[in-house]
């Protein structure tokens, strides 16, 4: 595999990869060596606005901005992006559908050390429910690329979410279909088990449709890089194929993708889904690879569900 | 300012108490105590003070104005039915089910209105994200604001306040308009505030402090903002909540009722209305 590169370390290069093209500006929270802004920040420091510890302000700040025909892109960590700033997000950004692009970093366990105050486990629970807030969280670095270009072309307000500990690349090359807000890429073919993941578990996807296929079992997966609005399409047709899903995401499983995958499936394919993801817990310290275990957030443990829910097929 | 001049803006307001009466009477609920106690300052900023064209009110290079305490909407919308943004009749529409007349300000349905506010303490901080805007692109719109006594208790206001003072916002007025009384009593009950002039001095402000009803006062503190230079102004603005309407200046029960048929029609007397004229208004409803 290709280096590894953690999705706001693309997101600060992406920010300065896509300045001379797109008129917008960036604003933070006193996080921009963490949110990876400061790339941007020291090439552009007339298009970079540090707003200080003060992200309510901060969010409703860049709805006047945007109000006025700018873009900006705010960024934070997911847990005050999200968190901290939930209804300046909804009634100053997503009420009026402003052209608002949240950059939120450090989401999920993958935060480490710093434990259960910074792992936002919730953020996509809370921007899924907005009326009109896009959601998307990629995989890797060239994804992170492609979905901040996106976003900047997309009408309205949209919520990124990255991650502080490097991943390895799994969306490039031509096999994987362009990146599109809505559609979700198909990355392997299989015909027993259908496993949708976001983020930094569709790495551990591909692992684990490894592991299966040892086992002689065929698994398809698909990156969700969109949770809202989701591609039912995709999804639908791939539970229609395999009669049977999981999902994973570095996520509670309430609220998250695979809320959204069953929501989406219980209208149209109704097959057992398992849900892979942090159980309704809050994280605590330690080291990333120790939290990933501890959470069940593992190849392994995706292979298992996969198993699982071919075991409750009809 | 002449005399003539201000006497047109005082009948301007006195219409646009007008309007807020027969919204809210109609809607059967509203702000109006909160409402009635700016009309002077709304009508001095849309008729005198502000760059603005009703024909064109998505004009890049307007002036912006973002009603931070927006529950008094009803003020609003009359100041800019006057104003000729959209008919002055339709403000008897006010929060209807077909109505673009929102409980609160919608910028995406209601022509004029430059920020959907309503949620206390984030219109100061949409209003510095419109300053920094216009600065940043070298732009010499203005941007105005109103905001709440006690929506100041909300601790984003001063998160705007240190934002503004730091980005030198010198094309930023916001009005406080201190009308002594919140839901649950008098702001000094609730959660005292004040004093604000002090506060926002404090944050690096340039700070007047006014009568909310003296047009003379009110053109005096918006021509300081625009003589003043590398940081943002706030007017401290003394008014009588429920300003206009007898029974409801400094009422605190005021503050979020409608008044019932007896009580509008004393309001609308209070307001200059002949008792023709109150009948009138009966018949035409219906």
């Amino acid at each position: 595999m290709a280096d590894k590169i953690a999705t706001r370390e693309a997101y600060g290069k992406a920010l300065v990869a896509l300045a001379d093209k797109y008129p917008f500006v960036v604003l933070d929270a006193d996080l921009s060596q963490a949110t990876k802004t400061c790339l941007f920040a020291k090439e552009h420091p007339d298009r970079f606005f540090d707003c200080g510890i003060a992200e309510g302000n901060m969010m409703s700040v860049a709805a006047g901005i945007a109000s006025t025909g700018t873009i900006p892109f705010v960024s934070s960590f997911a847990m005050f992006a999200a968190g901290r700033a939930f209804e300046q997000v909804r009634n100053s950004v997503a009420y009026p559908h402003l052209n608002v692009k949240i950059g939120a970093t450090h989401a999920g366990i993958t935060v480490g050390e710093d434990g259960a105050t910074h792992q936002c486990c919730e953020d996509f629970a809370l921007m899924r429910v907005i009326p009109g807030m896009t959601v998307i969280c990629p995989a890797d670095g060239p994804e992170t690329y492609a979905a901040v270009e996106a976003a900047l072309k997309w009408d309205g307000p949209v919520y990124l979410r990255f991650g502080r500990y490097a991943v390895p690349e799994v969306t490039a090359g031509d096999a994987v279909a362009p990146f599109e807000i809505g559609r979700g890429r198909l990355l392997r073919e299989g015909k027993d088990v259908s496993i949708v993941a976001v983020g930094y578990m569709v790495h551990l996807a591909l692992e684990a449709a490894d592991l299966l296929a040892a086992e002689g079992i065929s698994a398809e997966v698909i990156d969700m890089h969109t949770l809202k609005p989701i591609d039912a399409e995709l999804l639908v047709g791939s539970a229609k194929k395999t009669g049977a899903v999981v999902t994973a995401e570095e996520h509670n499983i309430i609220g998250g993708l695979g809320s959204a995958v069953c929501e989406a499936l219980s209208e149209s394919a109704p097959v057992p889904v398992e849900r892979v993801g942090v159980r309704d817990t809050f994280g605590r310290s330690g080291k990333v690879p120790q939290l990933l275990e501890l959470y069940g957030l593992t190849a392994a443990e995706i292979a298992a569900k996969a198993k699982a829910a071919i075991a409750r097929k009809k | 300012m002449n005399q003539a001049e201000k006497q047109v803006l005082a009948e301007m307001a006195n219409r646009v108490r007008i309007g807020i009466l027969d919204g809210v009477y109609n809607a059967g609920c509203g702000h109006p105590g909160g409402s009635l106690s700016i009309a002077e300052l709304l009508t001095y900023l849309y008729f005198k003070e502000m760059k603005i064209d009703p024909k064109k009110p998505k004009w890049e290079d307007r002036d912006r104005f973002v009603l931070s305490k927006g529950h008094t909407a009803p003020a609003l919308y009359a100041t800019l039915a006057e104003r000729g943004f959209f008919p002055v009749e339709e403000l008897k529409t006010l929060r209807r089910i077909d109505s673009r007349l929102q409980g609160h300000p919608d910028m995406k349905g209601i022509p004029g209105v430059d920020m959907s506010t309503g949620s206390l303490g984030l219109g100061i901080s949409a209003a510095c994200g419109m300053a920094l805007a216009a600065k940043t692109a070298g732009k010499d719109y203005r941007v105005y604001t109103i905001l709440g006594d006690g929506e100041s208790e909300e601790g984003q206001v001063w998160e705007a306040a240190m934002f503004a003072a730091h980005y030198k916002l010198d094309n930023l007025v916001a009005v406080v308009d201190w009308n002594g009384l919140q839901i649950d009593g008098t702001v000094e009950e609730v959660m005292n505030p004040t004093p604000h002039n002090l506060k926002f001095a404090a944050f690096g402000w340039n700070v007047i402090s006014i009568d909310a009803h003296d047009y003379d006062q009110i053109e005096a503190a918006f021509s300081a903002a625009r003589q003043t230079k590398g940081k943002p102004t706030a007017i401290i603005a003394k008014s009588v909540k429920g300003k206009g309407v007898s029974y409801m200046e400094n009422a605190v029960q005021w503050h979020g009722a409608a008044p019932k048929e007896d009580l509008y029609r004393v309001g609308l007397a209070d307001l200059g209305l002949s008792p023709e004229e109150i009948e009138g208004r009966f018949k035409q409803n219906g």
